[in-house]
């Protein structure tokens, strides 16, 4: 949304977005698909909470709280968090190791497109007969026995999304590798890249568990395969091995981004650098590494055996340690600093005791013996959101407030941001400090409703009542989002003053091409070093000269959409409907069709001119 | 800041008094332990939170004054601080040692937990029993005793019972909170643990722990409860006997009402039903909760109250009150007159007078 956009007309701008392949403006594209997903991700979490407010509620049916509870669960994860955290990764990594753009930018695209079209494909079966209804994890008896088509639009559209994730991961690796500025060391990489770099590396490993399991999944529920059939010789605990080898990792490639805003929050607003950087790093790739040694603790009541239980019970307590690590360097990073209350730093800020009760109850959820008492129950349900909320969204809402102005030029209005954080926060642990309880007390989870007379009536309505908080929220913020645009007051390289990263040294939102010449990187905080030296910007590496930029192409676009035809064609493909084999053959026709024209088409991309970059100073030129 | 301070201190009263009038049912909370496992889970529970607050404590105290003193206050620029390799020291081995604490009686308890070796032994005197689990209804099976029941567990107290646990449709979890944690139900093998309810604890929670299921199993997974009669060593051996006393279906007087009912029963249930507990049929020919004491349970369906009229409501329509369940539509649809009678037969399925 730089300026030269905002002079063109709906469709050119719709066509411009369609087409890119630029960094940034995927990130604003991962932005809003993510936010979207997010709203409605918490609608969903709404309708469960009114369900809940009391006994024998009957706002909704106990078919359609299944779906709705496993679509808030597959929605928040898939198409929420995960989106939202690439856009940060899109939006600030290249900028933060002073690269033009990441490293297969084509390929970004269909990244993105992919996991859009995954996205809506799952959602379409609120429209088409019914959202999967098997939870977010789809165990398998349950998700084999499911009728209609739900569990077929999860297996479909997680597949596609997930694909797009994993050429994500990919990508950013390529780029942090080889597309460093001169200078960039891997030990002066900010925080926020350092996880993007072991988060990606998870993605890498833990996705294709995820590929495998939905791939069997898809052939027993599409094509006649037993994999998960008991009576046939199938397993299906094999499931569930698979898809916590995936989902325990998940957890991380979610939180370390996370801590990597808040890293970058705590130094910013302490003007001070991030205490203990190597340990920080140490314990990010240590707790990347352990995080797949431990996917089992899912399945402590499994009946794995003791051995199996004991092993993974002390793997997981091992991951406190390195969190641990964390928590203190991020006090000791404020320790001594000169620490402003900012909106980005309230939600870090309050981020740290709200993550160490979701840390804290993991290492008890740890303890094998005693999660035969918590698994699932509300206790865990507690748990996973104290980390997800407490730590995940958190950041998120964080880093919209902390990259906002990089990402489009404007401010977002404080006073509306630290209402937004004041309500959330409060919403938040009234919401879900109860449900610990509420588990204790014998409330299962994934329960549609729960009879009166059990002593749950209380906690729920206390929990219900803290979501509304956490709604309201979230309107705020909204409104916050439509006032800044409307009043469009642009804001120079440095908004917040403190910035001590290369993306900072940057203009607001940056050119298309980041840097004219590329940064000489000099140490760690490589911009707040040139500040201290009393310069204003960063010294080049490199004399001016021609920028090679890649040309825009709608083939992404298409090759994401040639796949999402062709998923109706698998999905119908079991009614026997005449037109299916059909749709699936001409939907991957297309995609296999754009993949030729992409590959026997030259695209060189074009440059732009030394001359260019010289009269259009610092404004960003045409392309 | 004075005020925010009141305002923390009273929540923090607020959650107090939550904590301590809220450890929930005797007959269902995790938190009023009533058996050894549970005593032991119980255990470890006040283990790790102990060391978890302790390490909150260290934080929030970090915390609080990082608040306080270290607020910006001019536009000076603070020391670039590295790091410190003691202090870093010491938060790495600090947690290690508190985890080590958690972890060596983690490991022990967990093999306890685990060791069924009683109940495996040949000519073993232990009680076991077995749990089938389908869509929304709990079957239990006293293979030694040669019973079968559903529904409502029996179980004599200051003993340790022995459960071999199988799921007949889709995975499930059986769990009793008050007495021990849950295993999985699955469809693939048979799991094994063992509980043991507490006698002065079971009297208590009024002889009756409730039951649930705790693995996501369908619409109605969160009404697929069962109950816990737990009763001493005598009462439980008396129970027994008069189950196996049951040979063949208790006969009504000619002409009454429960005559009628038990003709109806004879033509639309029995297909399904059983109302004799012998275990004669295999667990996947056991289509529905066997009925023999069904005049003795506390609920119908495990969730509604045990009385004709909610007996009838159920008869009635089940998918009502359990959707997705497996009994609705199997039956024709019944007038008031038969319903009246069917409730009556029912209600007399008693082996306890």
């Amino acid at each position: 949304m730089s300026t030269y956009t905002q002079k063109k007309g709906f469709g050119a701008t719709l066509w411009d977005y369609l087409t890119t392949v630029d960094h940034k403006k995927i990130a604003i594209l991962y932005f809003i698909a993510g936010g979207f997903f997010f709203l409605v991700g918490g609608i969903e979490a709404i309708f469960i909470r009114i369900q809940l407010a009391v006994p024998n509620n009957d706002f909704v049916s106990a078919g359609v709280y299944n779906e709705i509870m496993t679509m808030h669960g597959t929605t928040m994860i898939f198409l929420a968090a995960m989106p939202l955290i690439f856009a940060f990764m899109n939006a600030v990594m290249p900028l933060q190791i002073g690269a033009r753009d990441v490293a297969f930018p084509f390929v970004n695209a269909i990244s993105f497109w992919m996991f859009f079209f995954g996205g809506v494909f799952l959602n379409l079966g609120w429209f088409l007969g019914g959202a999967p209804d098997a939870g977010w994890t789809n165990y398998a008896s349950l998700a084999t026995h499911s009728k209609g088509h739900g569990v077929d639009f999860y297996v479909i559209g997680l597949q596609i999304s997930g694909f797009g994730t994993l050429m994500g991961g990919i990508n950013f690796l390529a780029t942090i590798i080889n597309m460093r500025a001169p200078g960039m060391t891997y030990m002066r990489m900010p925080l926020f890249t350092w996880t993007t770099f072991v988060t990606s590396a998870l993605i890498l490993f833990a996705f294709p568990p995820l590929t495998v399991g939905l791939f069997l999944m898809m052939f027993d529920r599409m094509f006649g395969a037993k994999f998960f059939e008991v009576a046939m010789g199938g397993n299906t605990v094999i499931w569930e091995h698979l898809f916590w080898i995936f989902g325990h990792p998940e957890v991380y490639i979610l939180i370390l981004p996370a801590f990597g805003i808040f890293s970058e929050t705590f130094a910013i607003f302490s003007r001070k650098r991030l205490f203990g950087y190597s340990s920080m790093v140490f314990a990010t790739v240590l707790i990347g590494f352990l995080g797949f040694m431990v996917w089992a603790h899912h399945m402590f009541t499994d009946g794995l055996g003791p051995v199996a239980n004991a092993i993974f019970a002390v793997a997981t307590m091992a991951i406190g340690v390195p969190t641990g690590i964390k928590i203190f360097n991020w006090l000791f990073t404020m320790w001594g600093g000169s620490v402003k209350f900012t909106t980005p730093m309230h939600y870090a800020f309050a981020f740290i005791p709200s993550f160490v009760i979701g840390g804290v109850t993991g290492v008890m959820l740890a303890s094998a013996a005693a999660d035969y008492q918590y698994h699932d129950t509300y206790f865990v349900v507690a748990h996973f959101h104290y980390v997800i909320v407490g730590g995940v969204v958190f950041a998120l809402l964080c880093g919209t407030h902390l990259y906002w102005p990089k990402m489009f030029g404007t401010m977002l209005n404080e006073t509306l941001g630290k209402i937004t954080f004041w309500l959330f926060f409060i919403g938040f642990h009234l919401t879900f400090f109860i449900q610990h309880f509420l588990g204790l007390w014998g409330m299962p989870r994934r329960v549609f409703t729960y009879l009166p007379g059990q002593g749950l009536n209380n906690g729920n309505l206390i929990s219900s009542i803290g979501a509304a908080f956490m709604a309201v929220a979230v309107l705020i913020l909204l409104l916050n989002v439509i006032i800044t645009s409307v009043k469009n007051e642009k804001v120079g390289n440095d908004p917040w003053g403190d910035g001590r990263t290369l993306e900072w040294s940057v203009s607001s939102p940056p050119p298309f091409y980041n840097f004219k010449q590329l940064p000489l990187v000099r140490g760690l905080d490589a911009y707040w070093l040139e500040k201290m030296e009393g310069k204003t910007g960063m010294t080049p590496a490199e004399p001016l000269g021609d920028i090679h930029m890649p040309n825009s192409s709608i083939l992404p676009f298409i090759m994401a959409f040639g796949l999402f035809i062709a998923a109706f064609g698998v999905m119908y493909h079991v009614n026997d409907k005449p037109w299916a084999l059909p749709v699936m053959i001409i939907g991957l026709l297309i995609t296999l069709g754009s993949m030729l024209i992409r590959s026997v088409k030259d695209d060189h991309g074009f440059h732009i001119h030394k001359e260019d970059l010289i009269d259009n100073n610092n404004k960003g030129v045409k392309a | 800041m004075k005020r925010l301070a009141n305002w923390r201190l009273i929540s923090l009263f607020a959650i107090l008094a939550l904590v301590l009038s809220g450890c929930g049912e005797p007959f269902l909370s995790t938190l009023q332990p009533a058996g050894e496992v549970a005593d032991m889970q119980f255990n470890l529970m006040k283990l790790s939170t102990y060391i978890m607050i302790g390490v909150i404590l260290v934080v929030t105290i970090i915390f609080i004054i990082v608040f306080f003193r270290f607020r910006r206050k001019d536009d000076t620029i603070p020391e670039q601080v590295e790091g410190s390799h003691k202090l870093e020291i010491l938060w790495t081995v600090i947690p290690i040692l508190l985890l080590l604490i958690l972890a060596v009686p983690t490991v022990t308890t967990t093999f306890k937990l685990a060791d069924v070796s009683a109940a495996d032994k040949k000519d073993s005197k232990a009680l076991v029993i077995n749990v089938r689990a389908h869509l929304y209804w709990w079957d239990f099976e006293y293979p030694n005793q040669k019973i079968v029941t559903s529904q409502e567990l029996v179980v004599p107290t200051n003993q340790k019972v022995y459960f071999n646990l199988k799921a007949m449709d889709v995975k499930h979890a059986f769990w009793i909170p008050a007495v021990g944690g849950k295993m999985d139900v699955n469809t693939d093998n048979v799991n094994k643990f063992w509980l043991e309810f507490d006698g002065k604890k079971a009297k208590e929670a009024g002889n009756l722990f409730y039951g649930k299921c705790a693995e996501l199993c369908g619409p109605s997974h969160g009404l697929m409860d069962f109950k816990v009669k737990a009763v001493s060593k005598d009462q439980f051996d008396a129970w027994v006997k008069s189950m196996q006393s049951v040979t063949a279906p208790q006969k009504a007087p000619d002409g009454s009402l429960v005559a009628q009912g038990q003709a109806i029963f004879n033509q639309s249930c029995i297909g399904c039903h059983a109302v004799t507990p012998s275990n004669k049929l295999p667990d996947t020919a056991r289509l529905a909760p066997n009925l023999t004491n069904f005049g003795d349970r506390s609920r119908i369906a495990g969730i509604l109250d045990h009385n004709e009229k909610d007996l009838k409501n159920w008869i009635r329509n089940p998918e009502k009150y359990k959707p997705g369940n497996m009994m609705a539509g199997k039956y024709p649809k019944m007038n008031e007159q038969e319903l009246d009678a069917l409730a009556a037969y029912l209600m007399s399925l008693k082996v306890q007078q």
